[in-house]
């Protein structure tokens, strides 16, 4: 485990709200291997904001993290003081948020939020100044000196992206988390943003953990992929392992169901039956029992193990504790 | 930013205008002639004809409309009829006396309730939020002339920690201060409310606001964020409010000046309705609605001064 | 759909009165102005002297047994008058709230249903008539026709109006492009019936809010211009006439500005606490959210 920078172990999250105790997360597991890049998908609702939410700890005030723990380059996240934990954040831990027309502050100048981020450093103003020209330089911004006198609204949402990620990266964070990052942007915007992540990445040596429901995007960029389901990490390992040999009945239906993998014609696009289960009230046994196409007894009674199949891919399944023993 | 102003002003000019021909032919509707109401009931018809005149009450109404507008944009608001002085001289004498009165309310409510909105907003749904909450809404329904009554009663009557009479000696800064104290509470505590809640809820909705979770995820201290970040934004709509606040602080300033024998424009216009003295009457009014609409404009430019993205809007 | 949705079922009134009645703030209203309501209706049969009977061997006496507000210059009983005073506070609240609300409706849905040329002039209305000092505006109005509550109800109706226009009209337009409307028209409804049957439900409940939130501004500035002498004609005892009594006494006796302030406080916030109460009850996006 000395190779991981994040390690989530068994954490459940759960919401108190008028309808009851929502499971957001239950017994997660999650790790993240120095340098790398892994990937997360999953449908809208199936707790990866949640999850991203509890590792830099800024969960909304009814959410309560029910059992696990979080291990950040050898540090338990969960005792930290709040100032602690606040030293760790765009310092250690940076995020790049989904929607970059909302990322920054109206009526704050660029430059402003860019020096802003650096108050721990004990530089002059110029000195933070140069350091976020030398960022927007990095993250291919134009003309960045004059730019930093701008206002947000007088950038592109792609420009704003960018300038998200220069501030992100800008104190050289070990773990950087990117929240659907390009998914408000159109497809050439996309590929251009994924290519600068890549090389900036690679320069600064940092973990990323990608969130997106491009399955395609995470293929070209992640390591690593981390699949969840109604609040449950169902399967990860590399990326090669998950696209060819999915374990989980989830990632089989959720790849097939991929348009870039159709490769017959069709005029019906190929959908998951059947609905996600209550979070309120969660069935015993396997989430996905109500949709699984191989379900057998057992699954409906007894939550599956987190198996590991083979080296580095594990997965949340009866049948793979039954392949991996055989 | 010229073609905003350039616009909102262009509006406030024929929103004045219109107010005031409106205010010239609702007069009008009304049965009632001022050179009667002036010159009362034992009024001979060759007196009342020969005010009529030299107030040109005698002219058709868009006659005056115009005769009005003209010497209105000379300055002139027409002649005191008793005294034979300029209204204009009248009512600009007493304008600073109701501008302090004015001035000084919305400073300390302004003030106060930012800070108790903050305050409020940063505790969400706590006690001292739900307390706020209700004082804000006592201090809004309390009216001000009854706020007038009871500090005079209390503070200047039984007390007597403040003065109860008058603005204070001229050019004694103090003593004109502490002649403000009491009227100047009076008419801000109910904006002390409206601002307070106003600032709670764009608060509370600026620090649900995508901008507000990237200023924490980059580890910004808190009282950085609140009070750097988002009550920059916070403030935005209450400038607006303000504006709109010196209409409503008009009105309650005509009690604060008599209620505790204030000079300034409201007790103009009283004394001048117990006298009949009607131009001046009308003078006070045009000045105060003038006054508004300046007010309204002034806080939407600097509205617009403070928000870049009305700032640079083309 | 938005037919069952504008039609107030008797279930729903119930329910409103429920979600009032829980809060407590609301509840506090509702007795308030329940009780405000009774005193100025059967204020004759229930005040326990003539509030304009004269007693000069009883004059400007603190509160007593006999008399539990004190009693004025004239040795009228304050409790009585404060009772009655109501009255005065209720008869003019509902005709210059009713008038505005009415004219306020009028122009406001055809200012939002009207051409674009319409809706400018009549935003333009509102606009200057917002422009006037409320008070300062029924000053120049006394001037000319004197003192009388028929006077204060005209001036106030009058600066009323945009309040209630405005709301109705942004109420009209975002609902005129919706959906169902724009299904209506197509199948040949009339605008009379768009407006009379879909849209007039759909700004009740916000027009409600605002009335019973306009309610104390309104007795606020009866009582005011009453105290200022331009309101109702003595003997007739008006809040704002009782302390206009209660001024003039101020070093004699503080027994009535205290009397004829309290109702005054009381009400306005009574009103003010069944308005927010109403509002949260009315707009459901916000309830549950204080």
């Amino acid at each position: 485990m000395g190779t991981d920078i994040l390690t989530i172990r068994d954490m459940s999250i759960h919401y108190d709200t008028p309808r009851g105790t929502l499971k957001a997360l239950r017994h997660v597991n999650v790790n993240v291997p120095k340098g790398k890049i892994i990937g997360v998908v999953g449908e809208s609702g199936c707790g990866k904001s949640t999850l991203i939410s509890s590792i830099i700890r800024l969960l909304a005030p009814n959410a309560d993290m029910a059992s696990g723990s979080i291990t950040f380059d050898g540090k338990e996240l969960y005792d930290l003081s709040e100032d602690e934990m606040r030293g760790l954040r765009g310092t250690d831990i940076s995020m790049v948020f989904q929607d970059p027309m909302q990322t920054h502050n109206p009526v704050l100048t660029i430059g402003r939020q860019m020096t802003d981020i650096q108050y721990r450093d004990d530089k002059t103003a110029e000195q933070k100044k140069a350091r976020a020209v030398e960022m927007l330089t990095q993250v291919g911004i134009p003309d960045p000196e004059a730019r930093l006198e701008q206002y947000p609204h007088e950038f592109s949402g792609g420009m704003r992206q960018r300038i998200a990620i220069a501030m992100a990266l800008m104190a050289r964070p070990k773990l950087l988390i990117a929240d659907e990052p390009t998914t408000a942007l159109d497809a050439t915007l996309e590929v251009q943003i994924i290519k600068r992540l890549e090389e900036l990445q690679a320069d600064i040596g940092c973990s990323i953990l990608f969130i997106s429901h491009h399955l395609g995007v995470i293929a070209e960029l992640c390591d690593e992929v981390v699949v969840m389901y109604a609040g449950e990490v169902v399967e990860q390992g590399s990326v090669r392992e998950v696209f060819h040999s999915p374990q989980h009945p989830y990632t089989k239906a959720l790849l097939e169901c991929d348009p870039g993998h159709i490769k017959k014609k069709t005029r019906n696009l190929p959908t998951i039956p059947g609905e996600i289960p209550n979070l309120v009230d969660v069935p015993p046994g396997c989430a996905f029992a109500a949709r699984c196409p191989r379900v057998f007894d057992e699954c409906h009674t007894k939550r599956p193990a987190w198996t590991q199949i083979k080296d580095g891919q594990h997965a949340l399944c009866h049948l793979a504790a039954k392949e991996s023993v055989q | 930013m010229l073609t905003f102003i350039t616009k909102r002003i262009g509006l406030a000019l024929a929103i004045a205008a219109l107010s005031v021909t409106l205010l010239f032919i609702i007069i009008h509707l009304i049965p009632g002639d001022p050179a009667r109401t002036m010159l009362g009931p034992k009024a001979t018809p060759e007196l009342i004809a020969e005010i009529q005149a030299r107030m040109g009450l005698d002219k058709t109404l868009p006659h005056q409309i115009l005769i009005f507008f003209g010497n209105m944009l000379q300055g002139d608001l027409g002649m005191d009829i008793f005294s034979n002085r300029p209204v204009a001289t009248i009512v600009f004498e007493q304008l600073p006396h109701t501008l302090a009165l004015i001035f000084s309310a919305i400073a300390w409510s302004a003030t106060l309730g930012i800070f108790l909105g903050c305050f409020s907003a940063v505790r969400r749904n706590s006690l001292a939020d739900r307390l706020t909450g209700i004082l804000a809404v006592s201090f809004i329904a309390a009216p001000a002339f009854v706020i007038a009554l009871y500090s005079l009663l209390l503070f200047a009557v039984e007390l007597k920690w403040f003065p109860a009479i008058g603005a204070g000696t001229p050019g004694d800064i103090g003593d004109i201060i502490w002649h403000l104290v009491l009227p100047s509470f009076a008419i801000g505590l109910s904006w002390v409310g409206y601002i307070a809640r106003l600032v709670r809820a764009s608060m509370l909705e600026i620090l649900g606001e995508g901008h507000v979770r990237t200023a924490r995820a980059f580890g910004l201290p808190e009282k950085w964020i609140t009070y750097r970040y988002a009550l920059k934004l916070a403030i935005l709509p209450t400038v607006t409010v303000i504006g709109v606040g010196m209409g409503f602080l008009l009105s309650a300033a005509v009690f604060a000046e008599i209620v505790f024998s204030r000079p300034g424009l409201g007790k103009l216009v009283i004394d001048s309705i117990s006298t009949r003295n009607y131009p001046v009457v009308m003078g006070s009014v045009l000045v105060s609605t003038i006054l508004f609409v300046a007010s309204t404009t002034l806080s939407d430019i600097v509205n617009a001064i403070l928000d870049p993205r009305i700032r640079q809007a083309k | 759909m938005a037919d069952t949705e504008n039609t107030k079922t008797r279930g729903e009134f119930a329910e409103i009165i429920y979600h009032l009645v829980r809060d407590p703030l609301g509840c506090t209203g509702f007795v308030i102005v329940t009780a405000f309501v009774f005193i100025a209706l059967f204020a004759d049969f229930i005040v326990p002297y003539d509030p304009i009977g004269l007693n000069i061997k009883d004059r400007l006496q603190g509160p007593s047994a006999a008399h539990l507000m004190g009693t004025d210059q004239l040795g009228r009983d304050t409790l009585s008058r404060v009772m009655m005073g109501s009255r005065v506070a209720l008869q003019v609240a509902l005709p210059t709230i009713g008038g505005a609300m009415f004219i306020g409706i009028l122009l406001g849905m055809i200012a939002g249903f009207g051409s674009r040329t319409v809706d400018n002039a009549i935003v333009l209305f509102f606009d200057t008539i917002r422009s006037f000092p409320t008070v300062m505006f029924a000053l120049a109005v006394v001037a000319l026709v004197g003192p009388s509550l028929t006077t204060v109800i005209f001036v106030i109706m009058m600066t009323s109006i945009p309040t209630y226009g405005r709301v109705v009209r942004t109420q009209t337009l975002s609902l005129r492009n919706s959906e169902f409307i724009l299904a209506e028209r197509s199948l040949g409804a009339s605008v009379a019936r768009i407006l009379g049957v879909h849209i007039l439900p759909n700004v009740m409940g916000p027009l409600a809010v605002l009335a019973a939130m306009d309610i104390p501004t309104v007795i606020g500035l009866e009582a005011g211009l009453s105290f200022l002498g331009m309101g109702v004609k003595p003997p007739t005892p008006s809040w704002g006439s009782i302390l206009n009594d209660g001024y003039s006494l101020i070093r004699n006796t503080p027994w009535i500005i205290v009397a004829g302030g309290i109702p005054l406080i009381l009400t306005t916030l009574g009103f003010t606490f069944l308005g927010e109460a109403l509002r949260d009850v009315v707009d459901p996006k916000l309830r549950g959210t204080k």
